[in-house]
């Protein structure tokens, strides 16, 4: 499976209506990530690098051209396939952590496998797998406002690894953390990339992630400037 | 996943308490007033039932169209024949005559000369015979304030406030001066043997009781009455069955034009009560109506908010996978489950309370006796399923109502900005 195309971007353009005009944020972008990649789109603010996760992770629409996901285009998804793809195949980290307050730290990492309709001992067994993953099996039962920002951003990135999906989309997992969480987190996430074989996509200009990258994907102006290969 | 959403909803008060305790607060009031309301209104239509209009009454047209006068030259004769075919043709009803009049009170000292005298409402009943039930029907018994209730012939009753007036006291012969049937002057002597308070203002500002044959005689009216009423055996007014017998009596003297043949009126053709009726039905429309619009508002108020605090948690939701339409049915489930809590617990409240308040009452007409609001049992049960379905549906439609429009914003949501918003 190593080195198949997980997703394929043809030609990809995005437009934001402002108002009469609109404002090109992709302009022609072309990528092909390989599954198991460990890839990072980097560059300056507003080049783009969220539009292209927001297009890749079947959170929004392009204008032209298509984005291929695991064989499917997501132009042609509707909500509700849109919705499943997302639940069985991406998982995803925000700059924010965004657990769910009123949940414990096992139950919003579990939240992700209800929605699959895991039955109760595959979620436990799972469950606890991802937070020994991300060394946070003693906090299983605190609640997220007990935790720390590096802990909360662990268990966020327990609950989108938690079903082992075959891509993570992480916009920006480092912006709210200080450098011994941010190389935690990294090295985690490293980690879990050659052990399960998941496709990390970031979008960042964190230079303590551009460290942990295998590929650099440059972007400016809404096009690819290039593409570095650092393995 | 249930499981998982009650268990969050249980845990976050803003979602489950809070509006949980707005509903119960909406429905127990809802029920009460509604309660007191229904209460009031059976109280209202008892009493008049009771001394005044029956369920039924038969009257003469002539009488009828001056009733208010209480015309006794115009009043029903042939009495003994009328309620015999009653008995016989409508044995549901417990028919019994009546005779209403107006006169002056005389109270005279020991040489005959005028010692007071007072202005006097009276109401003749049939006290004596064995079949008759007035002495139940109108509560003598208990409403009983000093002395006993009429035994024999020339024995009345007056009310305790007139005989204060008139400082008259049991034993003492009163005169009652009024006008017999064929317009001339009635002189009559009577003695008091009691007096009552019945705890409705008309009858107990000044009115006495008496034995219809004393009536009768005193005002020339053999085999006469001013009116026949017809109480249902069960005790309840049933508007339906009583418009029944009514259309059936009155179509047998369609045709005549003799102003004094009879004519059968319902307790709610009478005293504007049927305008009563609605009139109540309208205030508790009006009462529960604002309770749900009052509601509705605080809890829409509520749903929004915590549209807003559940900002993120439906952002994650949505960028997790779950479908738009599964996470407003969820909200919406959410919100019924609160609305069916909420209800349960405000209508037992209610109920608990209005059955407090109910007893209590009757512990107030125990202590006082004199009370004439005897509410039976039955028609209390009637109202505990009315508070029942008052609150109830009006709690549960609050919360979803508020909660329909609260939850649109979910399906407003762009997908596409989940990334920005989530990042702040
Ligand atoms: N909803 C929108 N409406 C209009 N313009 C938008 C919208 N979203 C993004 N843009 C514009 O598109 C461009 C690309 O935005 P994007 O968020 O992808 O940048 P980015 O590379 O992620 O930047 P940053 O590093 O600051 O997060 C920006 O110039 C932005 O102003
Ligand atoms: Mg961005």
């Amino acid at each position: 499976m190593i080195d198949s195309k997980i997703i394929e971007v043809n030609n990809l353009i995005k437009d934001y209506s402002m108002g009469k005009q609109f404002f090109r944020a992709l302009n022609g972008v072309n990528l092909s990530v390989n599954t198991g990649d460990f890839c990072g789109l980097v560059g300056p603010s507003g080049s783009g690098k969220t539009t292209l996760l927001n297009i890749i992770g079947a959170l929004d629409n392009p204008t032209g051209g298509d984005a291929i996901v695991m064989d499917k285009s997501v132009n042609s998804l509707n909500h509700k396939e849109a919705a499943k793809l997302r639940n069985e195949s991406i998982g995803f980290i925000f700059q924010t952590y965004n657990l769910l307050p009123v949940y414990t730290v096992f139950e919003n990492v579990e939240f992700p496998l209800l929605l699959l309709k895991k039955n109760k001992t595959e979620r436990e067994e799972s469950v606890m797998r991802a937070l020994e993953w991300v060394g946070l099996t003693d906090k299983a039962n605190s609640k997220p406002n007990q935790l720390s920002g590096g802990e909360s951003q662990r268990v966020a990135v327990a609950r989108a690894m938690v079903k082992i999906p075959r891509i993570v989309l992480a916009d920006e997992p480092t912006a709210n953390l200080d450098a011994a969480n941010s190389h935690n987190i990294l090295k985690t996430m490293q980690r879990l990339n050659l052990e399960l074989k998941t496709t990390f996509i970031f979008a960042t200009h964190d230079e303590k992630v551009i460290g942990y990258l295998r590929r650099k994907v440059m972007l400016n102006d809404g096009k690819v400037i290039d593409d570095i290969n650092l393995s | 996943m249930i499981r998982f959403l009650i268990k969050g909803m249980l845990r976050d008060h803003h979602r489950s308490l809070f509006p949980i305790i707005v509903v119960a607060f909406g429905v127990l009031l809802t029920t009460i007033v509604y309660s007191f309301i229904d209460g009031d209104m059976n109280d209202l239509i008892d009493s008049n039932a009771r001394f005044d209009t029956g369920h039924l009454k038969i009257t003469t047209r002539a009488y009828d169209n001056l009733a208010s006068q209480m015309p006794n030259d115009l009043a029903l004769t042939g009495l003994e024949k009328l309620m015999q075919s009653l008995n016989n043709e409508y044995p549901g009803y417990d028919w019994t005559a009546r005779i209403k009049f107006v006169g002056l009170l005389d109270m005279p000292d020991e040489n005959g000369e005028t010692k007071a005298q007072n202005p006097v409402f009276g109401l003749a009943v049939d006290l004596f015979s064995k079949r008759s039930n007035e002495k139940e029907r109108l509560n003598l018994g208990k409403s009983i304030v000093r002395g006993k209730v009429p035994e024999k012939p020339g024995e009345i009753l007056i009310s305790d406030e007139l005989a204060k007036k008139m400082d008259t006291d049991i034993g003492h012969s009163v005169t009652l001066l009024s006008t017999n049937s064929s317009g001339a002057m009635a002189v009559q002597n009577f003695i008091v043997c009691g007096t009552v308070r019945f705890g409705i203002t008309v009858m107990d500002r000044g009115a006495m009781i008496t034995d219809l044959s004393d009536m009768q005689y005193a005002l020339d009216m053999p085999n006469g009455a001013g009116e026949i009423l017809g109480f249902n055996k069960s005790k309840f007014y049933l508007p339906a069955d009583a418009e029944k017998i009514r259309i059936n009596f009155n179509s047998k003297f369609i045709n005549s034009d003799d102003q004094f043949s009879p004519i059968m009126l319902t307790l709610g053709d009478q005293n504007g009560l049927s305008e009563y009726l609605q009139y109540a039905y309208l205030i508790g429309f009006l009462i529960v109506g604002i309770f749900l619009l009052a509601m509705s508002i605080v809890l829409l108020n509520t749903g929004l908010m915590s549209g807003i605090r559940r900002y993120g948690e439906v952002g994650v939701r949505l960028a997790l996978g779950e479908a738009k339409d599964r996470i407003y049915k969820s909200i919406l489930y959410e919100s019924i489950f609160i609305g069916i809590t909420g209800s349960v617990i405000g209508t037992a409240l209610g109920l608990a309370i209005t059955w407090y308040l109910q007893e209590y009452g009757i512990d107030i007409s125990e202590t006082l006796r004199n009370s004439s609001i005897m509410m039976p049992n039955l028609i209390r049960a009637k109202i505990s399923f009315t508070s029942f379905y008052i609150g109830f549906i009006p709690g549960l439609l609050a919360t979803t109502i508020g909660t329909t429009f609260s939850g649109i914003q979910i399906f407003k949501r762009q997908t596409a900005s989940l990334f920005k918003e989530l990042e702040v």
